[in-house]
């Protein structure tokens, strides 16, 4: 009876990590749809909130900067059930403890559940911005790739810092009150960039294109920031105890 | 009920298990009483501050009037240290997180938490101060400017910092230790994101164009205000430290007390 | 080619989960290690499972320190009180995502083995495309165990394995447990199961209180009578 040789660790590259935890991710959610379908109805009740309380009977437009500060709430909030519901999935069945025990890197877990929620923010933002556009008759259609840029880039910021809290907050018993009580503020900078941004491309008349293109930028660097920032921290934060 | 019940039968337990240690001849190596009290200058410094804010408001009364702004103005040697100091707080408290987060250095995260709540508190200062002025100044008590919302922001993110530590369960160190890195990098980009559309808040230059006898009564205040932070700093962090050392204490008293029980039984 | 603690404590504030644990677990063994609840079992686990860092203290694993993000935890198996797999995937899709992560490419004639070697082979058929959460707790924990070995580590950690399961499954744990130790792997359970323990340890480890109060290796097995009784016997002397 000899001990075996211990296998050599094959670590598959970080790309395929990264990728493998998105793509279960998504994998998962394509079963159920449990995550698009609650997010998506939270984003269009609370479109419609707004609807019904800005909404005058006349009929009258709202101004765009209103329009787009729904759009962005709607998101934001909305953004908080994809970001716990993922967390919730690893620890149902304790599937955490043994992606952890993997060979792949903390920061790789940390890219593919990033890539995850932002790609359900995606999806469920296809179906929000045409609906908003409706609603307030805006004319969100028009810069159909900015706007997409845009929401894109501000996905991006959001999950960055959300999913560092909502990954800390894993075994917490109040974890949905703290995620978005710790969230938001620190998202702030991501709304307003965002909000000022669409709001802009919304402009009836000539949109000013060079403030668009500040803002993008503006929400280009501080989702970089935050990826960075979040990378850095994620790995100290799930270590727990 | 019964966790007070618990309580009170563990401490018997204890006290009936050092009264046999003490009793024993075996209780002769003993580690020398540490003093744990604060030093003399700082008993000087908390007289010092007591004594400065006392006078603090005799000497606003007496600065020249302002021009244009009237009597209001001297809500100034107030809020802006009060100001300054919620700024520093917020960065003492990443600088702290970093450590305790990367290094694991408890201290880090003592002066982390302990800065953070000073946050909060001149923070609050500064958000009561700020709206009086600009009630006169500006006609309102709020205005969305860069300086204001910057400010309030930072105030929330460390009442949420506070918050983390107190509700987030296990990870609440950790959790609380990542939210005041992200604050300090957040912190600028919000004072540049509201920055761009507008800001009516005075500008830090109107400091050099201070009289004299303005700038003795605002160095003063800040000096007083800068002394008052870090005797607060000291206070607290102290009794953080002393709660940490209890901890440690109570541990090797229970190993000392199980290696003396082994040993006379 | 053995794991062994060096005088490690784990504190949780004033409490202390661990206090100066040495012990040594051999390969080719089975360590099963008893306790009481609250007697520092699962920090134990999180320690040996490189999850989380001792206070003081050092656990080596063929020599090399087991600190979190190790990358000696490629060698470790793990198989919890839960399966440890996504509830909402299904069997395959779960086993195969775990071998990509361990850098393993599982093709069907592979899986088919990994699961005729739990004894899953019959049970599975046609029902592989089936989410986890559809199978009985006793399925669950087999291809818990099939998820556990993807990668054939040397090192396994069972952490109440028996919690779930019926007879049946239990003598089919207690099976795989013997095949483990043939294999030479070194095996540890943290187990409340007395009969578990008594039919198959070769080492007891018996925590209370977060110290080691019985480190004993048996040359021949001990009924469970008689464990039962040491057990009992070593709790109710004060401490």
């Amino acid at each position: 009876m000899s001990p075996p040789e211990p296998s050599p660790v094959r670590v598959p590259g970080f790309a395929t990590q990264v990728f493998q935890i998105a793509a279960k991710d998504l994998r998962i959610e394509w079963k159920s749809h449990e995550i698009l379908l609650t997010m998506g109805y939270l984003a269009v009740v609370i479109v419609l909130a707004f609807a019904f309380a800005f909404v005058t009977v006349g009929g009258e437009r709202l101004s765009p900067s209103v329009t787009s500060g729904i759009l962005w709430v709607s998101v934001f909030f909305s953004g908080t059930v994809a970001l716990s519901r993922t967390f919730d999935r690893e620890r149902d069945g304790e599937a955490i403890r043994a992606l952890l025990l993997t060979p792949i890197a903390r920061s790789a877990i940390y890219l593919g559940k990033l890539i995850g929620v932002v790609v359900l923010m995606g999806i469920v933002e296809v179906v929000v911005v045409p609906l908003t556009a409706m609603f307030f008759s805006a004319e969100l259609g028009q810069h159909l790739l900015w706007t997409a840029l845009i929401l894109g880039l501000g996905n991006l910021g959001y999950a960055a810092v959300g999913v560092v809290f909502s990954a800390a907050l894993l075994r917490s018993k109040s974890r949905d009150v703290l995620l978005s009580a710790l969230l938001f503020p620190l998202v702030l900078p991501v709304l307003i960039a965002g909000a000022r941004a669409t709001s802009i491309l919304l402009d009836p008349k000539s949109p000013d294109l060079a403030s668009a293109v500040f803002w993008t930028q503006f929400l280009g660097i501080s989702g970089g920031i935050f990826v960075l920032l979040g990378l850095w921290a994620f790995e100290p934060v799930l270590s727990g105890d | 009920m019964s966790e007070r019940f618990g309580a009170a039968v563990d401490t018997a337990v204890w006290q009936f298990r050092i009264c046999r240690y003490h009793s024993s001849t075996m209780a002769t190596e003993h580690a020398p009483a540490r003093s744990s009290g604060l030093g003399l200058p700082w008993l000087a410094a908390v007289a010092v501050c007591i004594l400065g804010f006392a006078y603090l408001p005799q000497m606003v009364v007496g600065a020249p009037i302002e021009r244009t702004m009237g009597p209001v103005q001297k809500i100034f040697y107030y809020h802006v240290p009060c100001a300054w100091l919620l700024m520093m707080s917020t960065f003492v408290c990443a600088g702290g997180s970093i450590a305790f987060l990367f290094k694991g250095s408890q201290r880090g995260d003592r002066v982390a938490r302990t800065s953070a709540e000073l946050a909060v508190l001149f923070g609050i200062c500064t958000l009561v101060t700020g709206p009086l002025w600009g009630r006169v100044a500006w006609g309102a008590y709020w205005v969305w400017d860069a300086r204001l919302t910057s400010s309030l922001l930072l105030w929330l993110i460390m009442v949420a910092y506070v918050m983390a530590r107190r509700f987030g369960g296990s990870a609440s160190r950790k959790l609380a230790a990542s939210l005041a890195i992200f604050a300090a990098a957040d912190v600028p980009l919000v004072y540049l994101s509201v920055h761009i559309w507008k800001t009516i808040h005075p500008k830090t230059t109107v400091v050099p164009t201070l009289g004299r006898d303005m700038m003795g009564v605002f160095f003063t205040s800040l000096g007083l205000f800068t002394l008052l932070w870090v005797v607060l700093f000291v206070l607290r962090g102290h009794l953080e430290k002393a709660r940490d050392d209890l901890d440690t204490l109570a541990l090797d008293v229970e190993d000392h007390l199980e290696a003396w029980e082994k040993s006379a039984r | 080619m053995s794991l062994s603690l060096n005088a490690v404590c784990k504190n949780y504030g004033r409490h202390r989960a661990l206090y100066r644990i040495t012990a040594e677990f051999p390969a080719g063994r089975i360590s099963v290690v008893l306790g009481p609840n609250g007697a520092g079992k699962s920090t134990l686990m999180g320690i040996l499972s490189t999850l989380v860092a001792p206070t003081t203290g050092t656990a080596t694993w063929q020599g090399q320190p087991l600190a979190p993000g190790t990358p000696l935890r490629a060698q470790i198996g793990y198989v919890g009180h839960e399966p440890g797999l996504y509830p909402d995937l299904g069997a395959r899709a779960n086993l195969i995502l775990f071998a990509s992560l361990y850098g393993l490419h599982l093709a069907p004639t592979a899986l088919a083995a990994r699961l005729k070697a739990v004894g899953l082979a019959e049970d599975l058929e046609g029902r592989l495309e089936l989410p986890v959460r559809a199978f009985s707790r006793g399925m669950q924990q087999r291809l818990a165990l099939a998820r556990a070995l993807l990668h054939d580590p040397s090192l396994l950690l069972f952490d109440e394995p028996s919690a779930a399961l019926d007879p049946t499954g239990a003598v089919w744990l207690a099976e795989h447990l013997r095949q483990a130790r043939e294999a030479g792997r070194t095996v540890i359970v943290i187990t409340h199961d007395l009969g578990l323990a008594a039919s198959l340890a070769d080492r007891i480890l018996l925590l209370r209180r977060g110290r080691v109060a019985i480190d004993r290796t048996l040359e021949t097995p001990l009924p469970e009578a008689a464990l039962r009784t040491l057990y009992e016997e070593t709790l109710s002397v004060p401490a």
